[in-house]
């Protein structure tokens, strides 16, 4: 069964690829990409009503599923839920479950989750240390075996320069890279926002932005000395960019990402409009204006590779607690299409083309998978944006199994008509008309 | 007034000068034989402490009792907060039985917000955290008013333990509010991040800090919170920012000498200063009642932003 | 708007209630003055001063020197604050009684008699103060209406009006100028 989607504007920058051709899907993969393609009498044809542009499918490299261990957070039929709603065709999941992902046992529980859901594709990441306890280095040939696409300690840095020296080495035996949550933990303390005016008038302990650029620094030294690949997590200080940009002038092989919340939000929103809030207490910090800026400058210029949401799931009851209590971290899957629309493309920062890129061509290219471009024989993983949707946020209404989020009501401009995962469409989204033909295709597989 | 009183920053200047001229008359109830008022008869204020606090606690329920309201003091220790119920769960707990007033005390700041948005009842933070500890700055900037004629203008001194300092943060927003020349001084370790941007200027000198000052006012240095090494040793600090007779005299003749309490003799304030001439550290407990019944008395009333709030 | 009581007017009348007082009194020797805030406590002050001045001119001037007079603030006392207001909470005034009440004659002061709940309250509070002999009552105006049995003993002027209406005085002490008008 073969159908083909006419009308959209394709932009696919891994194959210098934007503006109006026709789609041929093929079963789970990509026939052809062209303009006014033949249809032939088996193939259905889908016109997509105007504006549609068709994307390679998402990739979101950096959320939690909590599964196993943490179920009532999310799970992974509940986090590739709201994936596929947000528009990603798959995620990579971080290690930091209960028990840790540090063996293949965990790593083949997950993927089994994963197809027992069929929503989007999952990529576990496994730790780097044993029960990510910073002091052995965890079976990673057994792990990439398993799976997995990367090794990282999330939730908390490679404990010591020695540890993280060896895990960039021991990772070149098999092209991977190590992952950081970058975070001097003495210079941490028991912080729990952004060290500044605001933390300092609310009576917060502070974090500073050197806290994450010292650890960066430090890994991407190591990273040129042991020639490993170090992708550096959810950057949040415009000293950690700047540490950044000095590796990759260097060649040390880095690469970075930034979170929506961390190019949007500021450390304001610690007092305003809700003094405490919660869902304004992540890991690292909302930071200052200047910082915001700087991710903006990233994003435009280049420096910043990947955009990903560090998706962080909480129970209501978790975050329904004094501010130096709750956990940090808030999601982000089904908000970070619609935010960077509104303020990435809308506002001018950046072009649709290198949002494409953000999202899709380089997460894939950094774990190393298959996907990012729309390349005839590739897995049909499409995401169908339109650009010009309203989209107000709702937190009751998503699927995530929590609702920890920070922009609950906001209005914005642009967000996912649809979600393609090997053929066969696993979202719809009932607010975009026109799509009815898609919503009616039988499942693929 | 707004509904609750949770930091300096809900009161505009009209508002803390009613509170305290409001306080002047409370004052005139303690000296009578009678020292009671039956003006919150029937109502029910819940003093909800976190922390163990004596003085402000007392202070509280002197003030709810002069004004005939039915007190009710729970007292939560650390160990059972680990183990026990949510605060959101005390709260709802206790607004199930209609108290009109919480009084909060906790060492998590912003845990009166979080109370705030859960209880219809009024709140009033006795204390929170690192943040604020509103009725203290009122009941000092009262006491200052006792023996200054203005606060405008006046140069006051604030001495210590800035970074983890709730009396700290009420007393700048409410002295440069009411238009004071604040200085805040302290060993660069304990002095948080952009106070510049709170209007104040920032000192690592205390003679700086205190020349021809008109009030100082010293603040606790908690020994229990000093476990980050902010210092090197208690008698360090006591010889660069210790308040001696020696330092006074570079303030101004009639300087007062002012604390929140519990002093640390010998460690932020030397002995012969703080029960000498120019303190004022009894008559601002004195004053603490007087103050506290003001703000009990005026929150009671109706809420201008009720529709809002 | 109507003024019913011009300062002259107001004038002869308080001097005649000082008159009244010290006609009724018999000796003021334990009689003190308490003046309800705020009108209440000029008038006292005023009313303290006639009586003293008239005791001078007949030469029977007290020995223990001019009457006591205090001010009450009653605003802690009033029965409506129990209500949940809508509105902001009253601005208490200053209490300032500097004598023992105890078995004085004691005459409260007020501006104007309406529904006797400020006199109630004021009871209240004057009985905290200490267990006087007696407590007398001197309005200027009486505007009727009572909600609770209580009567003046000296009273300036009876002032008939509608519960829609709203008698505003006005003292040169407190307002710049002496006068009584009924509002509408």
């Amino acid at each position: 069964m073969k159908w083909l989607l006419k009308g959209g504007r394709v932009v696919d920058p891994a194959n210098g690829r934007d503006g109006a051709f026709d789609v041929l899907i093929d079963g789970e993969t990509i026939a052809r990409v062209g303009r006014n393609l033949p249809v032939d009498t088996d193939t259905q044809v889908v016109e997509l009503p105007a504006g549609i542009v068709i994307s390679p499918g998402l990739i979101d490299m950096h959320v939690h599923l909590r599964e196993p261990g943490q179920e009532h957070k999310e799970t992974v039929a509940t986090g590739t839920a709201a994936a596929v709603v947000g528009g990603f065709t798959a995620v990579a999941c971080m290690p930091n479950t209960s028990p840790v992902n540090d063996n293949a046992g965990v790593t083949e529980y997950i993927l089994k989750q994963a197809r027992a859901a069929n929503l989007a594709r999952v990529y576990p990441i496994g730790a780097v240390s044993r029960g990510q306890n910073g002091e052995q280095l965890a079976d990673i040939a057994e792990l990439r075996a398993a799976g997995c696409v990367a090794v990282t300690d999330d939730g908390r840095p490679v404990a010591t320069a020695l540890l993280m020296r060896r895990a960039l080495e021991y990772t070149q035996m098999f092209n991977i890279p190590v992952i950081e949550h970058c975070e001097e933990q003495s210079l941490k303390g028991d912080g729990v926002a952004h060290e500044g005016f605001h933390a300092s008038s609310l009576g917060l302990r502070g974090i500073p932005g050197e806290c994450e650029s010292i650890m960066a620094q430090r890994d991407i030294s190591l990273a040129e000395l042991t020639g490993g690949i170090v992708h550096i997590a959810h950057m949040s200080a415009r000293q950690t960019l700047d540490a950044v940009r000095y590796g990759k002038h260097r060649q040390v092989k880095v690469t970075c990402e930034v979170a929506p919340h961390h190019f949007i939000l500021t450390d304001e929103r610690l007092g305003t409009p809700t003094p405490y809030d919660t869902n304004a207490k992540m890991n690292p910090p909302l930071r200052e204006t200047a910082d915001r800026d700087a991710m903006l400058k990233g994003l435009a210029d280049g420096s910043v590779d990947v955009i990903a949401t560090d998706h962080a799931p909480h129970h209501y009851d978790e975050k329904h607690v004094e501010f130096d209590r709750a956990p940090f971290g808030i999601t982000g899957l089904e908000t970070a299409v619609s935010l960077c629309f509104d303020r990435l493309i809308h506002a001018g920062v950046i072009s649709l083309p290198r949002l494409i890129e953000l999202l899709s061509v380089n997460p894939a290219r950094i774990i190393g998978v298959k996907g990012g471009a729309l390349t005839e024989g590739a897995p049909a993983d499409l995401t169908l944006l339109a650009p010009d949707l309203a989209v107000t946020v709702q937190a009751a209404a998503m699927v995530s199994k929590s609702k920890n989020t920070p922009f609950d009501g906001w209005k914005l401009r642009g967000g996912v008509a649809a979600t393609i995962v090997g053929g066969r469409p696993v979202y719809v989204n009932a607010a975009v008309s026109g799509l009815a033909l898609l919503s009616d295709r039988p499942a693929a597989h | 007034m707004k509904k609750d009183l949770l930091s300096i920053s809900d009161l505009t200047r009209d508002e803390i000068y009613r509170i305290l001229e409001t306080a002047d008359a409370m004052r005139e109830i303690g000296t009578r034989p009678i020292k009671k008022v039956p003006t919150l008869r029937g109502k029910t204020v819940v003093n909800l402490f976190y922390e163990p606090s004596t003085r402000t606690r007392t202070s509280f329920e002197i003030a709810e009792k002069r004004l005939s309201a039915d007190t009710l003091n729970i007292a939560v220790s650390a160990s059972s907060v680990q183990k026990g119920e949510t605060l959101a769960d005390t709260a709802m707990n206790i607004e199930a039985m209609s108290p009109d007033m919480i009084v909060i005390r906790h060492a998590s700041s912003g845990a009166c917000h979080l109370l705030s948005r859960i209880c219809k009842s009024r709140i009033i933070n006795a204390g929170d955290g690192m943040h604020e500890h509103p009725t203290q700055a009122l009941l000092d900037a009262y006491t200052i008013r006792q023996h200054k004629p203005t606060i405008e203008g006046l140069k006051v001194a604030i001495v210590g333990d800035l970074l983890h300092s709730r009396v700290l943060r009420s007393n700048v927003l409410l002295l440069t509010k009411l238009g004071a020349d604040v200085w805040v001084c302290g060993p660069p370790t304990l002095v948080p991040r952009g106070m510049q941007q709170l209007g104040v200027t920032v000192s690592t000198s205390v003679e700086a800090a205190i020349d021809r000052a008109d009030v100082i006012m010293m603040l606790r240095i908690q020994q229990e919170r000093m476990q980050g090494a902010y210092f090197p040793s208690l008698r360090e600090y006591f010889s660069l920012f210790g308040m001696t007779s020696a330092r006074v005299a570079l303030a101004k003749p009639d300087v007062i000498i002012m604390h929140p309490g519990p002093m640390n003799r010998g460690v932020e304030i030397a002995s012969d200063v703080a029960d000498g001439p120019h303190s004022v550290i009894l008559e601002q407990v004195a004053n603490g009642v007087a103050v506290r019944m003001a703000v009990l008395y005026l929150l009671a009333g109706g809420v201008e932003d009720e529709v809002a709030a | 708007m109507p003024v019913v009581m011009d300062a002259n007017r107001i004038g002869r009348t308080l001097t005649r209630i000082a008159h009244e007082i010290l006609e009724r009194s018999r000796g003021i020797d334990d009689l003190a003055l308490v003046g309800i805030q705020r009108r209440g406590v000029p008038l006292a002050r005023r009313l303290a001063t006639m009586i003293n001045q008239i005791q001078e001119e007949d030469g029977t001037a007290s020995s223990a020197g001019p009457l006591a007079t205090g001010a009450l603030d009653i605003t802690l006392y009033r029965d409506d604050l129990r209500r949940h207001a809508a509105s902001a909470q009253p601005v208490v005034g200053r209490t300032d009684i500097p004598f023992s009440i105890d078995d004085k004659r004691i005459l409260l002061v007020d501006d104007v008699l309406f529904t006797g709940r400020t006199i109630r309250a004021a009871l209240d509070a004057l009985i905290e103060f200490g267990r006087p002999k007696s407590i007398h009552l001197a309005v200027l105006v009486d505007r009727g209406h009572r909600e609770l049995p209580i009567k003046a003993d000296y009273v300036g002027k009876n002032l008939p009006t509608s519960l829609s209406q709203s008698v505003q005085v006005r003292l040169v002490e407190t307002d710049g100028r002496d006068e009584v008008e009924i509002q509408e």
